[in-house]
């Protein structure tokens, strides 16, 4: 029943948004009608009326100014769209949690990821703090699995990552082989460092600037949240947005302006990390359901 | 032409040079990645089952489906005829193409044909026709040997189960979804 559904969501908003608020995070709101996402070559904005003006695709220019502005600790429960999405883990608009940190890279999120999680299945799922996709159960309170990704291709794949890459295969195979083989796991699992071309806005390990610290969170198969160190180097920065401006145009992709105001200020950055969960996903997984438009009021189609 | 866009559960589209319909459809797009969209087809000229992962950019020529109202004339051997009625054209199908729809084809009766380009690949027919039985073992009445139902053969050759009062000659009428009796024809 969709009305206990919405219950449930209600409760897991409620007990992330006490997580943080215990934790000293202060909840921001930031506009969700901006003159610019951050350029991405696989995400498309909608735009408005108002000339280049476009919805969110995530919080995350705004909050990053809030972290150059000073503030140490954020999270943000936001509406965010993206133009074309739509599948059965996937809807145009949706709910996204981002939290931001400075003084801190993407290890202290991940603790974060653990910690948040036990938190939701213990006051959501009181009875047996479980999550549950496709029918498999997967326990937070367990041991947490870290792979890299290159290990994660090589030994679940048999194949080389930047292989996959060159030859315009990642995807697929991620989908295809190695998001099933997450699903194998009885906890969630952190899949960490990728190749820097999959990295927008992540800083590169400074052991190897072929990787980004970046990471993924996958519980049961399901691709949870997205975090990494954010990179504060603002000639990389737009070295790296014009990068994707060039994609798309190859691609036969709209060109995207950048958020000047954005790229001014970030050199004012701390050394921060910053994540973004998909909550209604994570509304799936305490609901035990497959379908995300099991866990909305309403889909696009019903409207 | 269609593009990735426009992909979902229902729709018609020309692969290889046949008609598929789309019976399952998803869109997955890893983290950041390239969006996938994965679909399943049915061949709708030999019901074979096919998965497909197409990418952004992708286009599909639609496949033009015709459906018209046809009346059937006449079988030889395994070729079945159907005319159109306004225009007097006709088309030939294989009993293969038919399945079990040639149970209930009896002269003059009046089916929706599917066209593809100039081929006929399949029919709809009537949820519901009359039949007349030709052949059934009679009913001894006050028999209490406890079986509710009987073998019948009607006028196209399909053999199904009839309650035991049904009588040779009779009209019964057919639900041609599930193949089944549903009731006697009165006269």
């Amino acid at each position: 029943m969709k009305i206990d559904a919405l219950w449930l969501r209600a409760n897991v908003i409620k007990a992330v948004r006490d997580f943080f608020w215990e934790r000293g995070f202060l909840e921001v709101e930031t506009p969700l009608l901006i003159p610019a996402n951050a350029p991405e070559e696989h995400i498309n904005p909608i735009f408005t009326t108002l000339p280049s003006w476009q919805l969110q695709t995530s919080p995350e220019i705004c909050m990053k100014r809030l972290l150059c502005n000073g503030h140490k600790k954020l999270f943000q429960i936001s509406r965010c769209w993206r133009s074309n999405e739509r599948g059965s883990r996937h809807l145009s608009e949706f709910t996204m949690l981002e939290w931001y940190r400075s003084d801190c890279d993407y290890q202290t999120l991940m603790t974060d990821c653990e910690g948040l999680l036990q938190h939701v299945a213990a006051i959501c799922q009181p009875d047996n703090r479980l999550f549950v996709h496709n029918a498999a159960k997967i326990d937070p309170f367990a041991s947490w699995q870290r792979i890299s990704v290159q290990e994660a291709f090589t030994h679940f794949g048999q194949v080389d990552v930047w292989d996959c890459l060159d030859k315009g295969l990642y995807e697929e195979i991620l989908t295809a082989v190695i998001e099933p083989a997450l699903a194998g796991f009885g906890s969630p699992v952190i899949l960490m460092d990728y190749p820097v071309e999959l990295a927008a806005l992540a800083r590169t390990k400074p052991t190897n600037s072929g990787l980004a610290e970046r990471f993924e969170l996958y519980v049961g198969g399901l691709e949870l949240a997205n975090g990494f160190s954010e990179l504060n180097d603002p000639t990389e920065q737009r070295r790296r947005f014009e990068e994707a401006n060039c994609s798309r145009s190859n691609a036969g992709q709209d060109i995207l302006p950048l958020p000047e105001p954005f790229l001014k200020t970030l050199a004012l950055m701390p050394e921060s990390a910053g994540i973004a969960l998909g909550l209604d996903r994570l509304v799936m997984l305490t609901a035990g359901v497959n379908v995300i438009d099991e866990i909305v009021a309403f889909t696009p189609e019903e409207l | 032409m269609y593009t990735v866009a426009d992909l979902k559960k229902g729709l018609k589209i020309i692969l290889d040079g046949d008609p598929y319909l789309v019976v399952a459809f998803d869109f997955v797009k890893p983290g950041k990645g390239q969006a996938l969209y994965r679909t399943k087809m049915r061949n709708m000229i030999n019901g074979s089952l096919l998965d497909r992962t197409y990418r952004s950019g992708e286009s599909f020529e639609p496949a033009s489906l015709e459906e018209r109202t046809m009346e059937f004339l006449y079988k030889e051997g395994e070729h079945y005829t159907f005319m159109d009625q306004q225009t007097y054209e006709q088309v030939v199908m294989e009993e293969e193409t038919l399945g079990d729809a040639k149970n209930y084809l009896l002269e003059n009766l009046k089916v929706e044909v599917m066209l593809f380009g100039e081929k006929a690949i399949g029919i709809s027919l009537p949820n519901f026709v009359n039949l007349r039985v030709t052949e059934t073992e009679q009913w001894a009445k006050g028999d209490t040997s406890g079986n509710d139902s009987k073998p019948a053969t009607v006028e196209t050759g399909y053999v199904l189960r009839v309650p035991p009062f049904i009588e040779e000659g009779e009209l019964i009428v057919i639900d041609t979804r599930t193949g089944e009796y549903s009731t006697r024809v009165k006269g």
